[in-house]
């Protein structure tokens, strides 16, 4: 704010709170010079008015709520550029929280850091505090039980689209992640999608048409084999699904394979990196990194 | 001033008028005049840009559909806000707001950051069924915004209205944008919006 708005800004403050004080001092004084009340000069009906100034408990909180804006203003910033007698500021008010937090938590926090992730997977209150990272930052997609959703992850469950080692898990958060399944509808046709679907549902050893199953793969061959692998086994280098565990990201019906043959996937995992500090990200990885056990799936895959 | 008692103020309105619009006036004059001249208040943070035709549409869908009724975009300056949404608000990056969104109760989270926070197609599936996402949400599901299209009659119209307020939109920009938004659906358009949301500073 420039020198002569503060200055307009000061004056006209103290100038209304000389005015008010004027008001008040002004309207209380008692207008019969004899003491008492005075009736006013009209009548109506016979009904007359006594013209009683304020009681004086009513004047005096006004003069104390004049006296308080002097004080308030006095100390805290609200005249002008005047930063007020004790400097408290917003921004100053929040680091100041910020640093009594961080000397409460930091020494934790510093202690998990050095913990290795496997260990800290087992600290019960670390747990705890992952569970509280997980929902504000990871729940909205994944589910807040780690459920996940059609397109999101289930995290319980030991099958993981990028690796679930604790460095793959930690990259997962800090860079996130981008699937990129091309859709195959244009080239595959709707035969083409129909049968490749068969072949995709043969891997996982569910029911499907054999014929139609091995004319798939042929096409398995051609388009699928350089992410998904010859076995089907995924990769997860590339967030390629395993298609031989039966569990699937988009879904398993034969129409939802077909979908996905036909229009593409690319899912995105939003990077982490800017929103969490180095700690919380250990924290995170270790609380994802044992969620399947906590959750009593049979072995990370 | 034996003129100015009490008395004498309660007999003539126009008097008591003129002295109410002082009394208002002057906390007008302190708490707002000011504001106008103050740099910190009237200009755009650095690397900001105005938002793109397909942007601003979908702004103005955020509007139509009241998403400011249960949704703030205003992260205030508390420890506890600043580490669940980030950076605090700062007054430059609503410069261009015309008006500005900041709401003023939370149904929902604030979403004055919520840009790049979650990809485009949670953005879509969340509007479009919230609780196939995060089944515990109350927030109502948006699907007619997923039939119908951008309506781009009044884009231009809008750019130019809102250069006028000061937004530096160019030339091209108007002349191209009821082009830019054509064939979008609203989803998109709110989507394409949402993702802009707080991303000119660094959330941390």
């Amino acid at each position: 704010m420039s020198t002569g708005w503060s200055l307009f800004v000061i004056i006209v403050t103290f100038g209304m709170l000389a005015g008010f004080t004027w008001l008040v001092l002004n309207t209380r004084r008692i207008q019969d010079p004899d003491g008492g009340s005075k009736l006013n000069d009209h009548e109506f009906d016979g009904i007359t008015e006594l013209d009683t100034p304020m009681p004086d408990w009513f004047s005096f909180m006004f003069l104390a709520s004049i006296a308080f804006a002097v004080i308030y203003l006095a100390l805290y910033p609200g005249l002008g550029n005047f930063p007020g007698l004790l400097g408290w500021s917003a921004a100053d008010a929040l680091e100041q929280d910020q640093r009594r937090a961080e000397a409460r938590h930091g020494p934790l926090f510093q202690r998990y850091l050095r913990t290795p992730v496997e260990e800290l997977a087992e600290d019960p209150q670390a747990v705890r505090m992952g569970q509280r990272l997980f929902g504000n930052y990871c729940a909205q997609c994944h589910g807040s039980a780690a459920q996940g959703a059609p397109g999101f992850p289930n995290l319980t469950d030991g099958h993981w689209s990028w690796g679930g080692t604790p460095a793959q898990i930690r990259t997962t958060l800090v860079n996130g992640r981008q699937a990129a399944m091309p859709a195959w509808g244009p080239v595959l046709g709707d035969d083409g999608v129909a049968d490749t679907t068969e072949f995709v549902l043969s891997l996982a050893g569910r029911d499907h048409d054999a014929d139609a199953a091995e004319r798939g793969s042929v096409h398995y061959q051609q388009l699928c084999v350089a992410c998904h692998g010859p076995e089907g086994r995924g990769n997860t280098a590339l967030g390629a699904g395993d298609l031989t565990t039966g569990v699937y990201l988009y879904g398993g019906s034969r129409e939802t394979i077909a979908t996905t043959l036909r229009q593409g996937r690319n899912g995105v995992m939003p990077a982490q990196r800017d929103v969490l500090d180095e700690a919380r990200l250990h924290i995170l990885t270790a609380y994802v990194y044992g969620l399947p056990k906590r959750h009593g799936a049979s072995e990370p895959q | 001033m034996p003129m100015l008692t009490h008395d004498r103020i309660e007999r003539h309105t126009g008097l008591m008028v003129a002295l109410i619009l002082v009394v208002i006036s002057f906390g007008g004059l302190v708490q707002i005049l000011p504001l106008f001249s103050d740099r910190e208040l009237t200009e755009p943070i650095e690397g900001m840009t105005p938002l793109t035709a397909l942007e601003l549409e979908g702004r103005d869908i955020y509007i139509r559909e009241g998403c400011h009724v249960c949704h703030t975009q205003k992260i205030r300056a508390l420890r506890t806000e600043v580490e669940r949404y980030g950076h605090y608000s700062v007054a430059g990056e609503f410069v261009w707001d015309h008006p500005f969104m900041w709401g003023s109760k939370r149904t929902g989270p604030d979403l004055a950051r919520v840009g790049g926070r979650y990809s485009d197609d949670w953005q879509l599936q969340h509007l479009y069924d919230p609780r196939s996402l995060v089944p515990e949400s109350n927030m109502p599901a948006y699907p007619w915004l997923f039939e119908r299209e951008v309506n781009n009659r009044h884009t231009a119209r809008k750019l130019t209205v809102l250069r006028r307020l000061g937004v530096p939109y160019t030339d091209e920009q108007i002349e191209t944008a009821a082009d830019d938004v054509a064939g979008y659906t609203e989803a998109e358009a709110l989507v394409a919006y949402l993702q802009t949301l707080g991303t000119a500073i660094p959330r941390r």
